[in-house]
């Protein structure tokens, strides 16, 4: 079945799983308890969230007191970037060129209170330059981050590779693996990094919940102060029913990382192929990328233009990643790449989730197709 | 807080609550700890002529271990004599409690408690020696 | 009607979600799931409108500009943003701050990061009865003053500072006031109109609404500029980025539309059911109230039972589910810092409970707590070597303790 409104969009939100919604009613309701009470409904509450804790651990293989739990990817990226800064004095901070706004915003917050902040570039693929890192890396530089897998071109990144070179330049690394979660193989202990970033929202979870994975032997500050939940690091009640969800959405992941994949790819590939047929430019299609993410471009064609049109035929696609949806620039990611202007202009993202089918992509196509074909047209005029 | 099964057991049924009349020579009184401390605990000890505690009675201001803790040694202190009464020792108290580290302090103040008790009673009995 | 145990009177840890308000939650966790911030189809558009008619309800109950209110993951998160915010934003006109030895961890401890940034604060303590005397206030403002925070209601004791005196007196001084709500919303009528306030946190989970969502006031005439603590997308306007929860912001708007339409009703049958509980526990010798008794919310009683210890008093009681002291104090055994600021010695602050009467607390689990409680203090006193000391007429402050 084809059905109305269909959803391509899966690496801004997704939709909860049934089972994560079942597992969390209980905690909207009459599990109500705050778990800092120590009563029963406290003690319900609090036990509910170690439970999760563990859940979240076993799904990245990290250990349980290595998770914190945050409202989001966002706050858990700042935590990371801002809380272990000020336990550095003022240094280097190195991020890579196509990191998410809450990886990069904080970054440029450390540069107004004097710090250097270093871009590492990527090659025309869309991955970072490992070779580029040990140059950057110095003794003035105290962390790094780059991301795991870009929300926009879906491009894996070497981050094993990386943790290597900034553990033997003493340098702490963090990573957002906000959308490689559910979607690849995320394993905490094998990246061998410091601090990695998770979100609820991107894996079937509800949105408010998150959590930075944290080595212990680092240090760092909160950017949330007040009653000490999370052993200090994250003050504020804790949001039991969406960390309940988070946890139940992080079982789940386990339970069809491969069930995701052996869907997912062919019908990635299905899409390519016709895109191909379309003479569409696929971004970082010769490197390895999230399986469900297709991020291209038709020359002459605005991104906007035609994610617009494809909305009116009911298909929710993005022309970039949510949060800039606001802004008229092209993506940075293109750019860091040396993607042409307006090239970048024409940008589109699929992200296919468990729910879409090859019936949807064929449906797509057709809808593409005669879109692609009518923009041409009127550009032709135009000119 | 989980307390053990023993704790709540003294806590829900403590043993030999109750007062003694302190100015019987045969009655040792020992009062430990401090109001702002959270923790007050009074025990009494009565001895007979051959110097064995037959009675042991306490009173506790204080959190479920304390009550529990002095519960347990009215229990323990009957039948001793004075000497091995003052062997007891709070790491059996926290143990048979199964006391956390956080309650430690419960086993300690009851172990003083005794050796209170034990000291005021050996001094009235000085005192009636010298009288 | 029987009564069934445990029965929570901690409504002001947190409170149940309103089944009105889980309704119109759900089908913003399943069919509606859009992230708002997507621009370019209707998923996102639908997340949109509902987060924007939240806002409305959410200004609505404190009659505010619904651009004026700026989501956050609660009321703690708020605070911080206003505190941390204003300060460093205003730092350049001055580095001194005041509020009050009362307030809540999430203001007192953001203050005291600002300390160790190189800030100074004064702590006032309040009167015996909890409220903050103006004068005092008054006295502790200097040139350099750039924010004040005090909150509307305390956590705690339930007492109703005098905002709109202290907030007048900022406005006078050009000092940035800031307004903690979190335990206000639906006990207390809050209009930002009259109020000279420019910042005012808010919490759902204290009025009905679903943890893990707030919200900050950020007054826009005249204009409160705030430095960002949270770094992103720059969502809400780049106060605070990160993909907002729909569900919980629809939540909390419906959570604050029913306390706007039911809050008189509903105060006035929970200060009866308080009343009952009060003369109740008062039937037993040797209990104090702690903070006033009139300027105060109707649904809390925070009260003290003297000769009993707090922590045996809260194992006695289990079947009753309330606080000794704030739930997010309650993990360690210091006693209550509020009552301490009080003037109450550390025993009758130890042996202090705090009970939060709610939406579904009926006047059954009210005299159930009443016969509980004179049953279970007896037993306790009947324990209570301080107790026995009491009743021989011995002064108990005069005693030499053994402490050790």
């Amino acid at each position: 079945m084809i059905g109305t409104n269909i959803y391509f969009d899966h690496n801004a939100t997704t939709a909860l799983d049934a089972a994560v919604l079942e597992a969390m009613l209980p905690f909207m309701t009459q599990q109500h308890g705050n778990p800092t009470s120590r009563h029963s409904f406290g003690r319900h509450a609090r036990s509910a969230i170690e439970r999760a804790r563990e859940q979240v651990a076993n799904a990245v293989n990290a250990h349980p007191s290595q998770v914190i739990f945050t409202s989001g990817g966002t706050e858990a990226n700042n935590l990371a970037i801002t809380g272990i800064a000020s336990c550095y004095g003022i240094s280097q901070i190195v991020t890579s060129a196509i990191e998410h706004p809450c990886v990069h915003r904080p970054s440029l917050a450390m540069k107004q209170r004097g710090w250097k902040h270093s871009l590492l570039g990527v090659n025309e693929s869309g991955m970072v330059r490992t070779d580029q890192l040990g140059a950057l890396l110095n003794t003035e530089t105290s962390i790094a981050s780059v991301m795991l897998a870009n929300n926009e071109t879906g491009v894996m990144q070497p981050v094993a590779e990386l943790a290597e070179i900034a553990r033997r330049h003493g340098v702490t690394m963090h990573t957002d693996a906000v959308q490689a979660l559910g979607k690849v193989k995320v394993d905490f202990a094998e990246l061998n990094v410091h601090a990695m970033t998770l979100s609820s929202h991107k894996i079937n979870g509800p949105q408010g919940a998150g959590a930075l994975i944290l080595d212990k032997r680092i240090d760092i500050q909160p950017i949330i102060h007040g009653g000490g939940q999370e052993r200090g690091l994250r003050s504020g009640t804790e949001n039991v029913a969406a960390i309940v969800g988070f946890g139940a959405a992080c079982e789940l992941i386990q339970a069809r990382l491969s069930q995701h994949d052996s869907h997912i790819r062919p019908l990635r590939q299905r899409l390519e192929n016709g895109l191909n047929k379309l003479g569409a430019v696929i971004f970082g299609a010769t490197v390895e990328r999230l399986p469900n993410t297709s991020f291209f471009a038709f020359n002459e064609i605005d991104g906007e233009t035609l994610v617009m049109a494809l909305d009116r035929r009911e298909f929710a696609v993005a022309s970039g990643s949510a949060c800039s949806s606001d802004s008229a620039e092209p993506s940075s990611t293109l750019l860091a790449m040396g993607v042409e202007h307006d090239l970048a202009k024409g940008a589109v993202r699929v992200s296919l989730g468990m729910q879409n089918s090859r019936e949807q992509i064929d449906a797509f196509l057709a809808v593409l197709e005669h879109e692609v074909t009518r923009l041409r047209q009127l550009t032709a005029i135009a000119v | 807080m989980a307390y053990s099964d023993k704790v709540l057991d003294h806590y829900e049924n403590p043993r030999n609550v109750g007062s003694l009349d302190k100015s019987d020579p045969h009655v040792g009184t020992g009062m430990v700890g401090a109001p702002a401390c959270g923790d007050v605990m009074k025990l009494q000890i009565k001895v007979n002529d051959s110097g064995i505690i037959e009675d042991a009675k306490f009173k506790t201001y204080g959190c479920g271990s304390a009550i529990a803790s002095s519960s347990l040694v009215t229990e323990w202190l009957k039948g001793k004599s004075l000497d091995e009464a003052a062997q007891i020792k709070n790491s059996a108290i926290a143990e048979e409690l199964a006391l956390p580290p956080v309650k430690i302090h419960c086993s300690v103040l009851a172990e003083d408690a005794i050796k209170a008790a034990v000291a005021d009673l050996k001094a009235k009995q000085t005192d009636k020696e010298v009288a | 009607m029987s009564v069934k145990t445990p029965i929570y009177l901690d409504y002001s840890a947190t409170t149940p979600v309103d089944a009105r308000v889980a309704e119109k939650m759900i089908p913003y966790l399943t069919e509606h799931f859009g992230n708002p911030a997507s621009r370019s189809h209707s998923f996102g558009w639908v997340a949109e409108k509902a987060v924007e008619n939240a806002r409305e309800e959410v200004a609505k109950l404190v009659n505010a500009d619904p651009r004026e209110i700026i989501w956050t993951s609660g009321a703690t998160e708020s605070n911080n943003l206003a505190i941390k915010g204003a300060a460093h934003f205003y730092s350049g006109k001055g580095k001194h701050i005041i509020t009050v030895q009362t307030e809540h961890k999430a203001v007192i401890d953001p203050v005291r990061e600002l300390e160790r940034l190189g800030f100074e604060a004064t702590f006032l303590q309040p009167e015996p009865n909890g409220l903050v005397d103006i004068e005092k206030f008054k006295a502790a403002i200097r040139p350099d003053t750039v924010l004040a925070s005090v909150m509307l209601v305390n956590n705690e004791i339930g007492v109703i500072q005098d905002i709109e005196a202290i907030g007048n007196l900022c406005r006078e001084h050009g000092i940035i006031f800031h307004v903690d709500s979190a335990q206000a919303t639906g006990k207390v009528a809050i209009d930002l109109e009259i109020l000279p306030v420019d910042l005012m946190s808010f919490s759902a989970h204290k009025t009905y609404g679903p943890k893990g969502i707030g919200a900050l006031y950020v007054r826009r005439k005249p204009r409160v500029r705030l430095e960002a603590q949270m770094h992103g997308g720059g969502h809400e306007r780049g106060l605070r980025s990160g993909t907002l929860a729909t569900h919980q912001i629809v939540g909390m708007g419906e959570a604050f539309r029913i306390a706007r339409e039911e809050m008189e009703l509903e105060n006035a049958r929970i200060r009866r059911l308080r009343d009952r509980l009060l003369n109740g526990l008062q039937e037993i010798d040797e209990v104090y109230v702690n903070g006033d008794l009139k300027q105060r919310v109707p649904h809390n009683l925070n009260i003290s039972f003297n000769f009993v210890e707090g922590e045996s008093l809260i194992m006695a009681v289990k079947d009753i589910a309330v606080s000794s002291g704030s739930a997010c104090t309650s993990a360690s055994l210091e006693p209550s810092y509020v009552l301490r600021a009080l003037g109450r010695s550390d025993e009758l602050a130890h042996s202090s409970i705090r009970f939060s009467i709610g939406r579904f607390t009926s006047e059954e689990d009210i005299d159930y707590t009443v016969a509980l409680m004179k049953s279970k203090i007896g037993k306790l006193r009947e324990l209570s070597p301080l107790w026995e000391m009491h009743l021989e007429g011995i002064d108990l402050s005069k005693v030499e303790w053994a402490a050790h």
